[in-house]
């Protein structure tokens, strides 16, 4: 469901967008605000809309999540600290931590294979692919762990058990986060110029050379922030993995398990600490993509 | 560029490779769901919808999800209009943040609404329930957090697309006499229409999947607060056949609901392009 990459001759309709920025919508994508040149200063009647929109952004986002650095904070440092160094708190963090490292280096690989083989290769069946794609994008995380389980749990036609060991930490991890490279690198690789593989190709280099020196270096912005992404939608999973999992603490659990368990046993200073270290983490997300954005716009 | 027999041997092993991967991670999981549900035939499956849990389920999952897309789409081109058409003091900041909610982990969306609207604990939930009005554990809170996760998917579609129409035309309305109204909905909103459709459909599939934030807020009682998708988790984690039935046709059936909207997404964007 990534509209910049909806079937591959469909242009954006916003105008090329630079490496790594992508304007259009889905997973990994961000949009860049345009100059001031064409905006205009608050008239009295867009002022009254910018509060009446801030009052209800404030209502349902920021006070709510300034509510969990707080909550996490009421205890003083000490306790903020034994919450997330008590050792099921710690194996969590390192398990979705890893797992989430692990997928996101996958997802690397093949995210840009995949947005390679969709651009440059033609073959019956591909717009098919373009749909498979965007289906853990839009598939109910829930519904997500319910589908792993059909072929990686108990009676699959595989004959393998994965459920509730690491491997389904594993597979929902990678279910889940699929779509992000492949949509941010896609566009970039449908505005990328073959004339200059081309001249590479005429100058001597083997088409190893050219992608590692030419195809490369234009996709690394894209690769990077829909890495990004993918480490970041990673680490806050939870829905796929409920089912999946078994959630066994010291073995499969991951964090957001870990915090539904304390808000469910009512602790909800040790639910915020942990919480917050997911907040950050997604904060420092948000700010490095849009500094990169930035950054990559002034130079493209 | 030439093409060698290596360079094909590469390219079909790429094609084979890409294909095999999607197939053991999304197809083949995905069709088996399907096979599963009408395992036992039609009969079983009707059966377990006409369950009034089920019902009941589906009625408020559609509902909070229909309220928490009016809301997404009216604060979404308000948000948008003022990002892109004014300046003011944090419109660099606002613009950041609005894309919070798709990095936040539904579970700490869960905990973080708990906080201030739980009528027990929390910072406004004590008050607005002496109010009369309960957030959590009611439809409020389910309406809040489907709201909360599909935030940024109407911004994200109408940002562009606003960008790249510019104010021409808008000030050509303004400068002949038209109000502001006017201008909006004569000009503006015809010209975003496509993004706007756009992202309230994505809106609609993720109001419908949400799981870990509803869990939180809503406690998931059966015929009261339980959506679709935590029925799901219900009935999967019961024993017996029926049980496993129902999970599997509500499940198929947001399985449907997702891939008939990521279709009709996919097939929109030619008519996009023709609407120019």
């Amino acid at each position: 469901m990534t509209p910049g990459a909806g079937t591959v001759d469909a242009q954006p309709l916003a105008p090329a967008p630079p490496a790594g920025a992508a304007t259009t919508g889905g997973p990994g994508k961000r949009h860049r605000l345009p100059r001031a040149r064409s905006a205009t200063a608050l008239t009295p009647v867009s002022g009254l809309g910018l509060g009446i929109a801030l009052t209800w952004f404030s209502l349902l986002v920021l006070i709510p999540l300034t509510a969990v650095l707080i909550q996490a904070s009421a205890g003083g440092w000490s306790a903020y600290w034994d919450a997330l160094t008590s050792s099921q708190t710690l194996a969590a963090l390192k398990l979705t931590v890893g797992q989430a490292v692990l997928v996101t280096a996958i997802n690397v690989v093949m995210g840009t294979a995949i947005a390679w083989v969709l651009v440059r290769d033609q073959f019956p069946g591909k717009q098919l692919l373009e749909v498979v794609i965007d289906i853990p994008f839009a598939l109910p995380t829930i519904v997500a762990g319910l589908v792993l389980l059909s072929l990686y749990g108990p009676s699959g036609p595989l004959g393998v058990n994965w459920a509730n060991t690491r491997v389904a930490v594993f597979l929902a991890f990678l279910f889940v986060t699929l779509p992000f490279i492949v949509r941010s690198v896609q566009p970039v690789l449908l505005e990328l110029e073959q004339e200059v593989e081309e001249a590479a190709a005429s100058l001597g280099a083997s088409r190893f050379t050219t992608f590692r020196l030419v195809i490369l270096p234009s996709l690394a912005p894209a690769i990077t922030s829909g890495a990004a992404l993918s480490f970041c939608r990673a680490i806050s999973e939870y829905g796929s993995l409920v089912l999946l999992s078994g959630n066994l603490p010291y073995s499969t659990e991951v964090a957001s398990v870990r915090i539904m368990s304390s808000v469910e046993g009512d602790h909800l200073t040790a639910a915020a600490a942990l919480a917050s270290i997911l907040l950050v983490v997604a904060l420092i997300v948000i700010i490095t993509l849009d500094v990169v954005s930035r950054r990559v716009a002034r130079y493209a | 560029m030439h093409d060698t027999a290596a360079h094909r041997v590469i390219r079909w092993a790429l094609r084979l490779i890409v294909i095999g991967y999607l197939f053991f991670l999304v197809i083949w999981p995905v069709g088996l769901v399907a096979v599963k549900t009408f395992a036992g035939g039609l009969a079983p499956v009707i059966n377990a919808l006409r369950q009034p849990e089920v019902i009941f389920a589906f009625e408020l999952t559609l509902s909070a999800a229909f309220w928490a897309v009016v809301i997404n789409t009216i604060f979404g081109v308000g948000i948008s209009l003022l990002l892109v058409r004014y300046t003011f003091p944090g419109r660099r900041a606002l613009n950041a943040m609005v894309d919070l909610p798709l990095s936040v982990s539904p579970v700490v969306v869960g905990l973080a609404l708990v906080l201030v609207y739980s009528g027990r604990t929390g910072w406004l939930g004590q008050g607005l329930e002496h109010a009369g009005l309960q957030v959590i554990y009611a439809p409020p809170g389910i309406i809040m957090a489907t709201a909360f996760v599909s935030l940024p998917l109407v911004i994200r579609e109408v940002v562009p697309v606003l960008t790249e129409i510019g104010t021409e035309q808008e000030q050509a309305a303004r400068s002949l006499g038209a109000s502001g109204l006017q201008t909006f909905g004569r000009i503006t909103l015809p010209a975003i229409r496509w993004g706007l459709i756009y992202g309230v459909v994505l809106s609609l599939a993720r109001s419908l999947g949400e799981f870990g934030a509803v869990k939180i807020v809503s406690g998931g009682v059966a015929m009261r607060t339980q959506t679709a998708t935590l029925l799901v988790e219900e009935r999967y984690q019961q024993f017996g056949l029926v049980n496993s039935i129902t999970a599997y046709t509500a499940a198929f059936i947001l399985a449907l609901i997702a891939v008939l909207a990521l279709i009709i997404v996919t097939s929109l964007r030619p008519g996009k392009e023709a609407s120019q």
